[in-house]
Order: structure tokens, then sequence, then C-alpha cells
């Protein structure tokens, strides 16, 4: 509960500062913030609950599948299952699963034998490189894109720029990126078909640049793919912002197109974009899953793919509640910020 | 609840089935019902007439068409014994040619034959998953809408709290723990599909609980069941179909990536499992793009058909979107 504590008097210090609104304003802001707290604590402990049961009415023995193809003995899979805690009733399991995430400890993998918090540890920062890249790209182009199509509706550069989007919306991520490799990199050689770097690359600069050519197949599918909602949001709610009165204000003071559209219609237009920004960092952890497992990327989604064909189930476990608690974190950040952007929700 | 206490106010306005002079010049003779289709039928054309101006919605359509009748005449389109692995009629790996106008696979069946049969999968899954999800989220946000209080928070909190887990992740961890079937990935997608669906539901059936009809039905002394199912899902289908035609685009692609992701029945042949086992057989790094083109482009089409038809709904339905487009 202290770790909780902390942001909301940070939260709330910040507060009153804008427009200066006392007491009420700030009891309110508080009320808010606590509100939305509790909100995503609770969701984040029905995440962990749903993980438990969830993996746990998985048919089959997990050690009778980690030790398919090798013979060992019957007493080295009662040894095992005790290493792993498979032995004791499923109340006690529930119960140190519970005490292990008090601690952070989200048990051993069964097929790296090390523990799965040190392996996400390990695999997230390709992951965040990766998607964080393709998430920020994606939003630029769509929001440009759709700021374009809007101003000129109708046109035939709005017609093309829709129908583009939704045609590469409808195409799988992963058949796209397939695709890609094919003509790009085993075709015409001119990237690699996977993994993040050439082995034996030294020099800071060499691996940059290194990194950066094979992130430039990936990042492209994951934009591809992406960046479609993102001009849909922005082409509609620019469209509705274009009927504003404020709009012929502006024009009416003489202001050119351009910077009526830049300074006055955009801003406003921007908030529902921001709102999908937010909910899409949260899924830039579990949404590269297809892209890298397709480039073989050394990422979570890689890890997650390669858990499930074990099953490893503690690294599965352990990798929904990091990626469903990423999600809930950014929602909670996109709800605390929101009202910081928009005066409008404020009151 | 306060349904059953008695209108405060008896409501003026004639019920919307009552024969009446409202209904033009023959509603005084026509009975009830023969007025009723007669709106329907009128309703429909006006409809036809709003959806028939748009023109990639009407593409949509036509692929659509396309689509399920290849899957409905699949049967007689392929021998299913030409999909056998072992008694393959061609060579492996052949180029386009006329005896196989798509090339053949590693094992020497025809891709054409494999992506006629793999519709059949993929829209099945596609309908189903999505009537699974619909049913539910309209269930559910009509209960949630029709309730309110109590109830209705408990529901909304849930289905917020389904809105917030990654989609992807949920249904490969329910693909994953279930047994390997084609029913396993329709209740997968299924069951992670529906909160869009509830909280439209919800929203809508609040807009129109809020109409005086449905005092009025409540005044005559109908109760919960008759005003959610008489009253309140009849004015909420439409914009679920709607939301429905979006949702089986994203079932379908959805169905391939678990297929792809190997969580698919492997003993059906979908178009995600086609993929799959090209990338297993090498044919990304061989450049057989005959073997992998193919059904990417299937499922790149259908879902673009169905998304062109739920945008051009929405469109129809939805007035203040219409101007948009």
């Amino acid at each position: 509960m202290t770790g909780t504590q902390a942001p909301v008097t940070a939260a709330a210090g910040s507060a009153p500062d804008r427009g200066g609104e006392g007491r009420p304003g700030r009891g309110k802001a508080l009320r808010y913030i606590a509100g939305r707290l509790l909100t995503s604590l609770l969701s984040l402990v029905a995440v962990m609950f749903t993980a438990f049961f969830l993996f746990r009415i998985l048919p089959g023995d997990p050690v009778r599948a980690m030790t398919e193809g090798r013979s060992v003995s019957v007493e080295q899979m009662e040894e095992l299952r005790r290493q792993f805690g498979l032995d004791k009733p499923l109340p006690q399991q529930f119960v140190d699963y519970c005490l292990g995430l008090l601690r952070f400890d989200l048990g051993v993998s069964y097929q790296y034998r090390v523990p799965v918090v040190e392996l996400i540890a390990d695999r997230l920062w390709p992951t965040v490189l990766l998607s964080g890249t393709g998430t920020l790209l994606a939003a630029l182009l769509g929001l440009w894109l759709g700021t374009r199509s809007a101003w000129r509706r109708g046109s035939v550069s709005d017609r093309v720029n829709s129908g583009v989007a939704l045609t590469l919306w409808s195409v799988p991520t992963f058949w796209f990126g397939l695709i890609l490799i094919v003509l790009l990199a085993s075709g015409a050689d001119l990237f690699p078909t996977g993994g993040m770097m050439t082995p034996g690359t030294t020099g800071a600069v060499a691996v940059t640049l290194d990194v950066a050519h094979h992130m430039v197949l990936p990042v492209a599918t994951m934009v591809a793919v992406l960046y479609a909602q993102y001009l849909m949001i922005m082409r509609s709610s620019l469209l509705d912002e274009m009927g504003g009165d404020y709009l012929v204000t502006a024009r009416a003071k003489g202001l050119r197109d351009a910077l009526v559209l830049r300074r006055h219609a955009v801003p406003n237009a921007l908030l529902p974009a921001v709102t999908l920004i937010f909910l899409n960092i949260g899924l830039v952890a579990s949404g590269a899953i297809l892209v890298e497992t397709v480039f073989s990327w050394p990422g979570l989604g890689t890890l997650f793919y390669e858990a499930l064909s074990v099953p490893d189930l503690p690294l599965v476990q352990a990798l929904f509640i990091f990626f469903s608690a990423a999600v809930i974190l950014m929602n909670l950040v996109a709800d605390l910020v929101y009202p910081l952007l928009d005066p409008r929700v404020r009151s | 609840m306060s349904t059953t206490e008695p209108a405060a106010t008896p409501e003026p306005r004639p019920a919307p089935r009552s024969p009446g002079p409202v209904d033009g010049p023959e509603g005084a003779t026509a009975s009830p019902r023969r007025l009723a289709r007669q709106r329907r039928r009128r309703a429909l054309a006006r409809f036809w007439r709003d959806y028939r101006a748009n023109r990639a919605g009407l593409f949509g359509l036509a692929g659509l068409a396309l689509f399920v009748l290849v899957a409905l005449a699949a049967p007689w389109l392929v021998q299913p014994a030409d999909l056998s692995v072992t008694r393959a009629p061609g060579l492996p790996y052949q180029p386009p040619s006329l005896d196989y106008p798509l090339g053949t696979d590693n094992f020497g069946r025809s891709v054409l034959d494999l992506v006629i049969w793999g519709s059949r999968v993929s829209l099945l899954v596609g309908f189903l998953a999505t009537l699974v999800s619909v049913t539910l989220g309209a269930l559910i946000g009509i209960i949630a809408g029709h309730f309110g209080g109590a109830t209705g928070t408990v529901l909304m909190r849930v289905t917020d709290w389904f809105l917030v887990l990654p989609t992807l992740v949920l249904a490969i961890a329910l693909a994953t723990v279930l047994s390997r079937s084609v029913f396993t990935i329709i209740l997968a997608i299924g069951v992670t599909a529906w909160p869009t669906t509830a909280r439209l539901v919800r929203a809508q059936t609040l807009a129109v609980e809020a109409r005086p009809y449905i005092e009025r039905a409540r005044a005559l002394g109908g109760g919960h069941l008759h005003i959610m199912m008489r009253h309140v899902l009849p004015n909420v289908m439409p914009l679920v179909l709607a939301q429905t035609t979006l949702l089986v685009a994203s079932s379908i692609i959805m169905e391939s990536t678990l297929a792809f992701l190997g969580l698919g029945d492997p003993t059906t042949v979908s178009w995600g499992g086609v993929l799959q086992d090209a990338r297993n057989a090498g044919a990304v790094s061989s450049g057989v793009w005959w073997y992998l083109l193919p059904p990417g482009l299937a499922i790149a089409l259908v879902a673009l058909s169905f998304t062109l038809c739920g945008r051009a709904l929405e469109g129809v339905l939805n007035p203040r979107l219409r101007d948009r487009s």
C-alpha cells in the first residue's frame, strides 16, 4: 500500500497549480486519482487470479511434456514435480503463488531453469526498442496523414489515403512480415531475414547501425499494420472539429489556412488520438508477439511464442501477467494525464 | 427496481404498432400485421437505397458474396482426396502452371485447392466466433443497460476489465489451455471479443430506454423480459449488425493468427494453417512466393470486404457518420 501512496501525493501536489482552484477542486482531484488507482489495483488482482486458474486447468502433465523424448525414471519425474511445487494440493499452490507474487517471484522457468523475472528483464529491452519505435512512427504517420485526409476531405488523396490504410489494416501482420522477408531479405538481399544483430559486431557505432539495419523490416511491418487506426481516429475527430464556430472566427481574423489547421483545429482533435496512443503503449509489450516471431527478434514476443510450444507454464503465466499489467498501468496513466490535457474533463 | 411502478403521466403518443391515421391513407382499412409488414418493407427499401450510395460498401458486399459462394461450392470445386499429404497429385514446389494455377506446396498439393478449402474453416470460425461474442456482448450490454444499479455497475466493471486485457494474449492463453480444435478457436476468439459490443449495446440500450414508449410499455404492465426482448432488442439490432460485420473481419484475422502460431486444429486446412505450413517448410527462405501469397491475400480480401460492409452499414445507420466519408 505504501507503494501506491506516493503517486497520489505527487500528482495531487501539482494539481492546484493550475488555475488555483483551491480546496474543493483539490479534494475532487484526489478522490478521482484514488478511484482510478483502486480500479487499476482491482484489475491487477483479477489478472493475477485469472492467470493462476487459467494455467492450472491445462489438461496434460507439464512434467511429462517437458521431458518428452528423453528417458527419465519415475523418481526423476517425481523430483521435478517436487522442484516445481506441482506435488502440493491446489490451495497450497495458490497460497505459494500469491506469496511469491508479493516478492515479485513468479516461479522458475521449466525450460531455462532460471527465475522467469530474470528472463523477462533480459528480453524486455529489445521489445521496448522495436515496438516503441514502431508505435511512435505509426502514430506520427497516422496523425499526419489523418490530418491531411480530413482537411482535404473527399479529395483524391483523401480517398487513396483511407483506402490504403484500410487495406493494410485488413492484412494479417505476420503475413505482411513474411512477404517483406521474401521480397526484400531473401529475395533482394537488402536486409537481414531476422535477429537483432550480426554476431561478432563490435564498436558502438557499428552495433547501432547493425541493429538499425535489422530493425527496418520489423518496424515497417508494425507501422504498416498500426498506422491505419491513428489515421482513422484523427480523420474523424478533426472532421468533428471542422464544423466548429471557433474555426470560422479564426478565419475571420484573417489567419491563413495552414495556421487555422495547426494552431486551432489540430490541438482539439488530438485528444482522442492521445488516448489511443496511451492504450497502444500499454500494448507495446504484447503487440510485438507476431512481428517478433516472424523476424526472430529476441524479445518478449519470441519468448512467449517459445514458451507456448513447450509449454513452459511459469513463463507463459508470468508473461500473461506482465502483458496485462502493462496495459492496466498505461490505462491508469492515460486516465491521470487526460484531465491535464483536456480542461473539459477536469470539471 | 423502479420498473413496475405506474408511469407518472399517461403517454399520449400512439403505440408504434397500433393501426391508425398516422400510418398513411391506407392505414384505416389494413390490418395491423399488414401495416407492420408494409412499414418494414419500406424501411428495407430505404436502407438499401442508402447503402447503395456507398460504393466501397458495394465492393465489400460483392467480395463477401464471392467468398461465401466459393466456400459453399468448395466440395464441388475440390476433390478432398487431392488435399491428402501422402497422395498429393503433383510434384512439390511447382510454380504456377495450367494444371496448378497457383503452383503446388511442399507435398505437391495444389495451392489453389488449399485456398478454396481453407475458406470454409476461416469463414466458419469468423462467423461462429462473431456469433458467440455478439450474443454475449448484446446480452450483457442489454442487461447492464436495462437494470442499471448494482447489476449494471458490476457487469460494466467486468466488461472494462476484459477490455483492458490484451485480446491476442488472452486468446492465445485460452487456445493453449484447451484442446486443439476448431471449437476451441471459436471459443477463444468469441470470449475475448465481446466487450466492445457490450459497451456499444449498453449505450444504445440507455438511449432507447429513455424514450417515452418504454415508459408506456411499463405502464401497461410489460415485464423486464418483455421490454428487453420486444422493445430494446429490435432497436439495438441494427447497430449490432454493423458491429458484427466489423467483428467478423477481426475474427478471421485472429483465426489465421492463432493457426499461424500453431494453436489451430492441425487436421483441418485453414488459411493461417497453410501459412504456418509454408513457413515451417522453408517457403520464406527459398522464396516460394506462390505458396505464401494466395492464403494471405485471401485473408486480407475477406477482412477488407467485411470491414467495408461494416463501415457502409455504420454510415447508413448513423447519419452523423454518413456525411463524413
